[in-house]
């Protein structure tokens, strides 16, 4: 390795050798010979990373080699035929919408029909009731505590009226009732706003299923009827069940 | 006669002491009163009516009639209903038109008698032919297939398009199929055999949308034909030599459709939202109708039924469909006695709908400016269709809705809603009491059309229904889709 540039300025000074282009051509020709005879000679370890790297090195001058001679010739078009047919009318217009595709896993899913309820439940921690539900103190001097009151998301219903509240136990507030939830389908990743028909179950306790109260984990059945999914029968859907994959605050 | 003509009237005549009585005036579709006014019960029913106005028309067979007071509303239960409904006043003639229905009675298809699969891809288009003998449904597997109706098995696979098959005709004789390919090429098939006949007509340099033949009354041989194309322009081929014998260049965008028409006329509708009357002997263009906002789809005429299906008459149909006979001018007087009698004195009505959400009335022949502009659709309008008696309109959005409009003035008439999404396509059964229609969401449904209400639903199929036929002997319905089976 040169250190500054005295061999350039040798050649600058004094020219090259008179036969040197020659000798540069000859040498250059003896390189695949020399080439060949190392790789026949190699042994060991040596020889075997040579010829890993020989090998690859082989496959993609092939490659560029094809890639040229494809551009030479003149291709045919490709003879298979496209899939994802068409009627005429269908030609000019957008793909199928989202809720086809949803509509047709959906169907895969039915075909398969292997638990048909089961839903990939995340192994989650079980909330205890300190963490779910608050102690109210009550009576005259704030000592009876008996009432509880929710302080996780919950789901009530339509037809739900407050028990009288000198004897409600659990007090779920209206600012963490809710009616939708965001239900995002898995492998599309789009995401729909539908409304909540019920709690389906709540893994930490029944107790929790009963109250509606949402967590993570919580299986939740919502209403699809607006994506308008049709089962073979002639059928539409109009509840799908799935889970509550994060906590909701 | 006369006699037969009191004792019906006198029934009538017996004096009930409290039922009100009123004027009619019988009125053909025209205006042509028949008859005198005479004086009926308020309580009177449509049969009743029918018995009258019959023994009026002196036919030989009794024809079945509905009746529409002052041409507006029909008479259902009695005509009291309709008198309080309109308001109208007692004291003055009452006109009541008379239109009669189609004498056969299609039965409606009440489920699936087979799923004939053999496609290897989506089913793209599915056509019966006139006399109902032969079913061809063209496919995203470039084939054609000719089925076998009598025992619901495959016929004939027909190779030769490279292609998705987008669109088929038959020939109004039924002896000749052309299908069109997405690589802008024309075959014609022999039903009988599945060869292909003739050689492939080449010339268009996109995809074909539509094709239409020339009515059988015009040319009983069945020789040319009219194939459009998304390069915006329209070819007319000779399929016994085997060239195309013009070209109507004008539109500047896709054509989407063309219609030849019983007056020697061809309309062509396209994505530059204009719709070009030519002359089919020379190819002049007549006229350009101008009014849509937005790419036209589809066209229908009001004499498509009776372009299609020829010297054929449905009231004839018997079980098992036969073949035309006959040499050409008995086929040629038999196809232009019909076509005749459907388009009546009124030349041919021509309707498109768009993706601007309206339809437009038009009277092609004669003028530029539409009859009328039918709105109410929230969503493109894929196929619009003319019953088989002209009398009505249909159709079929994108909004998953159709509608059902007047087939002479437009006028709106009932919405049918049903399906969860979009509407494809929809057929007529050959008496216009019964339709059809194929949607996206995978289901048929069959409509009663006198009552505007659901009479069957047809679940089946797997995937989206992309080509709805109803034959015309009125036996089948065929439907095929994305799941790459027909269902019958």
């Amino acid at each position: 390795m040169p250190q500054n540039e005295h061999i350039e300025l040798h050649r600058k000074r004094h020219g090259q050798r008179l036969d040197h282009q020659e000798r540069k051509r000859k040498k250059e020709s003896r390189e695949a010979h020399e080439r060949s005879h190392k790789a026949r000679k190699m042994i060991g370890l040596k020889a075997k990373l040579y010829h890993k790297q020989r090998h690859s090195e082989k496959i993609q001058m092939k490659k560029t080699l094809k890639m040229h001679e494809q551009r030479k010739t003149k291709q045919k078009n490709d003879d298979k035929t496209p899939e994802g047919a068409v009627p005429a009318y269908l030609l000019d217009r957008e793909g199928q919408s989202r809720a086809k595709i949803l509509s047709n896993m959906i169907k895969q899913k039915r075909k398969e029909k292997a638990g048909k309820w089961e839903v990939p439940l995340p192994k989650v921690r079980a909330q205890g009731e300190t963490e779910v539900l608050k102690v109210i103190r009550t009576g005259k001097r704030q000592k009876k505590a008996w009432k509880r009151m929710v302080t996780k998301v919950c789901f009530v219903g339509d037809n739900f009226t407050r028990k009288p509240p000198k004897y409600e136990r659990f007090i779920r507030p209206m600012g963490l009732r809710f009616k939708k939830a965001h239900v995002t389908h898995p492998e599309l990743k789009a995401t729909f706003c539908l409304p909540i028909l019920g709690v389906k179950k709540n893994p930490s306790s029944p107790l929790y299923t009963t109250l509606g109260v949402i967590t993570k984990g919580t299986v939740v059945e919502v209403n699809v009827s607006e994506l308008g999914l049709v089962t073979q029968g002639g059928k539409v859907i109009w509840g799908e069940i799935s889970p509550i994959l994060s906590n909701v605050y | 006669r006369l006699k037969h003509f009191f004792v019906v009237v006198a029934y009538y005549m017996i004096p009930y002491v409290d039922v009100e009585r009123l004027l009619i005036q019988f009125q053909d579709e025209a205006g042509e009163p028949l008859g005198s006014p005479f004086d009926v019960p308020l309580d009177i029913t449509p049969d009743k009516l029918q018995l009258v106005c019959n023994a009026l028309l002196q036919k030989e067979e009794p024809v079945p009639l509905a009746f529409f007071v002052r041409g507006e509303a029909e008479v259902v239960e009695s005509l009291r209903v309709c008198v309080k409904a309109l308001g109208v006043e007692t004291e003055a003639v009452l006109p009541v038109v008379y239109q009669p229905q189609a004498v056969f009675r299609v039965r409606a298809v009440a489920r699936c008698t087979s799923s004939l699969q053999g496609h290897t891809e989506a089913v793209i288009s599915a056509a019966f032919s006139p006399t109902g003998k032969y079913l061809a449904s063209g496919s995203g597997d470039t084939t054609v297939r000719f089925w076998d109706l009598t025992t619901e098995t495959p016929q004939h696979t027909s190779r030769g398009h490279s292609h998705w098959v987008l669109t088929i005709s038959w020939s109004p004789d039924g002896r000749k199929l052309a299908s069109g390919c997405k690589n802008s090429q024309i075959c014609i098939w022999d039903p009988v055999t599945g060869q292909q006949m003739g050689k492939t007509l080449t010339g268009h340099t996109k995809w074909i949308t539509w094709i239409s033949w020339e009515p059988l009354h015009l040319n009983p041989e069945c020789r040319y034909l009219a194939s459009s194309s998304k390069d915006g322009a329209v070819r007319v081929w000779d399929v016994v030599l085997g060239r195309c014998e013009r070209i109507l260049t004008g539109h500047t965008q896709s054509v989407t459709c063309v219609k030849w028409g019983g007056d020697g006329l061809l309309y062509t509708s396209s994505q530059d939202r204009t719709i070009k009357v030519w002359r089919a002997k020379d190819g002049v263009q007549c006229r350009t109708l101008q009014g849509h906002a937005h790419w036209v789809n589809t066209l229908a005429l009001s004499t498509d039924y009776v372009l299609r299906t020829g010297a054929f008459e449905p009231a004839d149909a018997t079980i098992n469909p036969q073949d035309q006979t006959g040499t050409f001018e008995e086929l040629k007087e038999k196809a232009l006695q019909r076509y005749n009698k459907v388009r009546g004195e009124a030349p041919e009505r021509l309707v498109s709908g768009s993706d601007d959400f309206t339809l437009f009335l038009w009277n092609p022949a004669e003028d530029k400016k539409p009859l009328a502009r039918l709105t109410g659709h929230s969503a493109l309008i894929n196929e619009v269709l003319f019953s088989p008696d002209t009398r009505l309109l249909a159709s079929a959005s994108f909004d998953k809705s159709i509608k059902i409009w007047d087939g002479r003035t437009g006028k709106y008439l009932q919405s049918l809603r049903g399906h969860v999404a979009a509407v494809y396509q929809v057929a007529w059964s050959a008496d216009s009491r019964l339709m059809v229609s194929g949607s996206s969401d995978s289901t048929l449904k069959v409509w009663d059309i006198k009552t505007g209400k659901l009479h069957t639903d047809l679940p089946g199929h797997a995937d989206e229904v992309f080509a709805v036929d109803w034959s015309p002997d009125g036996q089948r319905v065929v439907s095929g889709g994305k799941d790459k089976c027909l269902r019958m």
